[in-house]
């Protein structure tokens, strides 16, 4: 479903001429915008990749030509053999073939070791970190967030299709939007009236209630702007219903559509293995690969889709020995995965030592927030000093403009 | 309009305010579960002191918890090999599907309580001690640590730890079971610092591999699913935690966590967060807390003392409610059996709100506040709601005329009314009482606790 059929769009228009009569927002004006001024097919857009639970970064871009790797893990380990070879000794888990031909097109960077300064160690508190992009915090703004609130401040800006809103994506002024994955069916008639008109403002009611009151409000936006990209997403969702390749499709509608969104989050949870990981980490990140490489191949055949750059990441990765259960417990640095065909292929940062190490911990060569810094440069084209604070470095991970 | 409970114990025993009346309503959403509509009336004759104290000490018997029972399980047969993927993805499928009846199962008796405190500490403990059927994969095990958790969930905290650290379905989620002497799992030990216990920054890193060795050596036996310490496994030798070494084992090391000065405080945060606000106490009303808790460790006293003090009546002191919270509530107050809808409508419900009991997100619980506020959630809520109302007998608000019906529909739900803007919204649906009772649960009075 590549455009805006005249079909659909008179359905959505219908159910909006029928909210308007309840309340005095231009829900024509909204409905026309999503018709009239789409993204431009220029305009790069950004999918963040969350793997929560701290993925495993040594057996993901695995050092399988190293000795220590293989002494400090031995039931973990991959061999050379089994590994899908990269050069310079490090080669992709073999649950990601998608992803390596990635690599082989020259349209994904590997950014290594990648963590902030004195890691922590707490799944929440170091994805707090990732999200809010502030290693000191706590802050209770994400940094998307504040990207939002420094460019206009627009909640349809980026979109989550989580049903509970990721930190990065809340702002001080501005919060991103929810898209359900079942479909953006409001009830029409009478009813539906009576849910839009509950959207507005009532002066004098307590904060929380008016952000439940403004939620409603935004769906209703929502609606008028995605609801002929998700009209008929029912049933067309994996094998779970959240699966990341359930969200991805979703993504890749609202891409094809051109739908006003700069930056979409995405998620997959379970990466928490603390035994019988090297199964379970497989799979899951087979799951990524499948979901990933299969959204970036239909991302190619389209103007819009060209400009994806897709970024995935974990809150920490995990110690370089294994523990007694075939597992391994929390640790420090991992790599961030940034594929796109706008993207420039390779490794970018030192690959972290294995014997040089933090107390059985990998010790950083990138600092996240450069990560940062450049996709809000070169993806989003802003500035990166009002969300990150200053004296960022941008990294090599695109190709000249 | 304060309605702080020092403001009207001063207006004397004799007078009950409307501001006690607020009060109270606020009492039996966040301790209670939600009201019932004679429920709120008759709490409202006995004013604010004696509500609490019933909802905290209930009499006797609960009939309608008696007449929920928990559903019982099959013994465990024996685990599909790996060697045979396709029988061991049906055992998973099937482990599934029972937890999630279990769940179903949960919120009939969350609804069907007479004394729902019970029920609301163990839904508390239940965030606290978030343990997933994702990966447990045995319902009698998630239920049986359900049960516990209703019966330690109101006592003596040292006790609840004391069960958590070595319960079955804890330390399987917690990969506890795999933790043995020489190279420990730091997993559970970890977990139990920073999540149940103290909080984040109140130890270190050495202290995570310490108590690790204090936790080494448990065991579910795969048979009986019953937790056995393997002395074999055990790590028995000195170990310093948080600067004081012995011999510690699971039950010493959690004794030695829950009596950490930075454990109540850290208890209290939790405890005020899901039922005062989400605005952290002062210090003057975070010492209250931490001195009704106690010697005692007295959790009862602990949640008391929170829904006493000055904030829990201050009209700031908001409240988004969680999707089962929200659920449970409509339940009630419709005097809804779960059971009686389609389960479909039900789970589904929960999934797209983003909270089914048994399969919290992760070890960290669910959130609080505005993160369940989203534009899905909105849509998700107005969905449910609809299943509710359509399944639910509507008669307190078929029988009034129409030009009450708004009124009942928040006397129904328990609400001291609506704001000007859903007044007006809500008015065209008072011939369609189905459609005007579920835009009552999806409006965003009915979203909070106000």
């Amino acid at each position: 479903m590549n455009t805006l059929t005249r079909r659909r769009f008179l359905a959505f228009s219908g159910m909006a001429t029928a909210a308007a009569a309840a309340t005095s927002a231009g829900w024509m004006e909204l409905a026309d915008r999503a018709r009239t001024d789409p993204l431009p097919p220029g305009a790069p857009v950004l999918v963040l990749v969350t793997l929560y639970g701290g993925n495993d970064g040594l057996n993901t871009v695995v050092p399988a030509a190293d000795p220590a790797y293989h002494s400090a893990r031995p039931d973990l380990a991959y061999d050379q053999g089994e590994v899908l070879d990269l050069g310079e000794g490090l080669g992709l888990n073999p649950g990601l073939p998608g992803l390596k031909g990635q690599w082989d097109r020259g349209t994904l960077a590997i950014v290594r070791g990648v963590s902030y300064p004195k890691p922590d160690r707490s799944h929440f508190r170091s994805m707090d970190i990732w999200q809010t992009a502030d290693p000191v915090g706590p802050s209770s703004t994400g940094w998307i967030g504040r990207w939002l609130d420094a460019n206009g401040r627009d909640p349809l800006a980026a979109v989550s299709l989580e049903p509970v809103l990721p930190p990065l994506l809340a702002g001080a002024a501005t919060t991103g939007a929810a898209l359900p994955l079942r479909g953006l069916a409001l009830p029409r008639g009478e009813l539906g009236t009576a849910f839009a008109a509950m959207g507005s403002g009532d002066g004098g009611e307590p904060a929380l209630q008016a952000t439940a009151a403004r939620s409603i409000a935004d769906l209703h936006r929502t609606v008028d702007t995605f609801g002929s990209a998700l009209g008929d997403t029912t049933g067309s969702a994996g094998k779970g219903s959240d699966a990341l390749a359930a969200q991805l499709e979703v993504v890749a509608r609202c891409v094809e559509l051109g739908a006003p969104s700069r930056v979409y989050s995405v998620s997959l949870g379970g990466f928490d293995t603390h035994a019988d990981e090297r199964d379970t980490q497989q799979r899951l990140l087979s799951e990524v690969d499948a979901a990933v490489s299969g959204f970036l191949t239909r991302m190619t055949g389209t103007d819009r889709g060209r400009q994806v750059v897709v970024t995935v990441y974990s809150e920490f990765g995990r110690r370089v020995a294994a523990n007694a259960n075939e597992g391994t417990d929390h640790g420090t640095a991992g790599p961030v995965l940034v594929a796109g065909d706008g993207v420039r292929g390779g490794f970018v940062g030192e690959q972290p030592s294995l014997t040089d190490l933090d107390d059985g911990d990998l010790k950083a060569t990138t600092d996240f927030r450069d990560v940062y810094a450049t996709l809000l440069t070169r993806v989003l084209g802003a500035d990166p000093e009002p969300v990150l604070g200053p004296g960022r470095t941008e990294l090599p991970l695109f190709t000249a403009a | 309009m304060r309605i702080a409970a020092p403001a009207f114990r001063a207006s004397g025993r004799g007078g009950r305010t409307a501001f006690e009346g607020e009060a109270v309503r606020r009492l039996l959403q966040r301790v209670g579960l939600g009201a019932r509509r004679d429920e709120l009336e008759a709490a409202r004759a006995v004013g604010f002191d004696a509500t609490l104290v019933r909802l905290l000490s209930p009499p006797g018997r609960d009939a309608g918890a008696a007449a929920t029972q928990p559903p019982t399980f099959a013994p465990a047969g024996p685990r599909a090999g790996k060697n045979d993927p396709e029988a061991r993805a049906e055992q998973r499928r099937e482990a599934a599907l029972q937890s999630r009846r279990l769940g179903v199962w949960w919120l009939d008796r969350m609804a069907a309580a007479d004394e729902p405190f019970p029920e609301r500490m163990a839904w508390f403990w239940h965030g606290h001690f978030a343990t997933s059927a994702q990966k447990v994969r045995h319902p009698q095990l998630m239920s049986a640590q359900n049960e516990t958790l209703r019966r330690l969930g109101r006592g003596d905290f040292r006790a609840l730890a004391r069960a958590m650290v070595v319960d079955p379905a804890m330390l399987v989620w917690l990969d506890g079971g795999g933790n043995r002497v020489g190279r420990p799992n730091e997993n559970l030990a970890r977990e139990f610092m920073e999540l149940f216990t103290l909080g984040v920054g109140n130890y270190t890193e050495d202290d995570v591999r310490q108590a690790a060795r204090a936790l080494t050596g448990w065991r579910v036996d795969r048979r009986t699913l019953a937790a056995r310490l393997d002395p074999a496994a055990h790590d028995p030798g000195p170990k310093t935690v948080l600067g004081t070494t012995a011999e510690y084992d699971a039950a010493g090391l959690s004794d030695l966590l829950v009596t950490r000065p930075a454990s109540p405080r850290f208890l209290a945060g939790r405890v005020w967060r899901r039922f005062v606000s989400d605005t952290p106490p002062d210090p003057a009303t975070l010492d209250a807390l931490v001195a009704a808790y106690g010697p005692a460790h007295d959790i009862t006293a602990m949640v008391r003392a929170a829904v006493t003090s000055p904030a829990f009546g201050d009209p700031s002191s908001v409240l988004v409610r969680q999707p089962v919270e929200w659920l449970v509530g409509a339940l009630r107050a419709l005097r809804l059996p779960a059971s009686r809808m389609r389960e479909t409508a039900l789970a589904g419900g929960l999934r797209d709100l983003g909270q089914t009991p048994f399969f919290p997100p992760d070890v960290g619980g669910w959130p609080a506040g505005p993160a369940w506020l989203s534009t899905a959630a909105a849509l998700s809520r107005l969905r449910t709601a609809r299943a509710l109302s359509g399944a639910a007998d509507l008669s307190p608000v078929t029988d009034e005329p129409v030009r009450g019906r708004v009124e009942a529909t928040a006397a129904l739900l328990g609400l001291p009314g609506f704001t000007a803007r859903t007044t007006a919204a809500l008015a065209p649906l008072a011939r369609r009482p189905p459609d005007l009772v579920a835009a009552a649960l999806a409006s965003p009075e009915n979203t909070v606790s106000a």
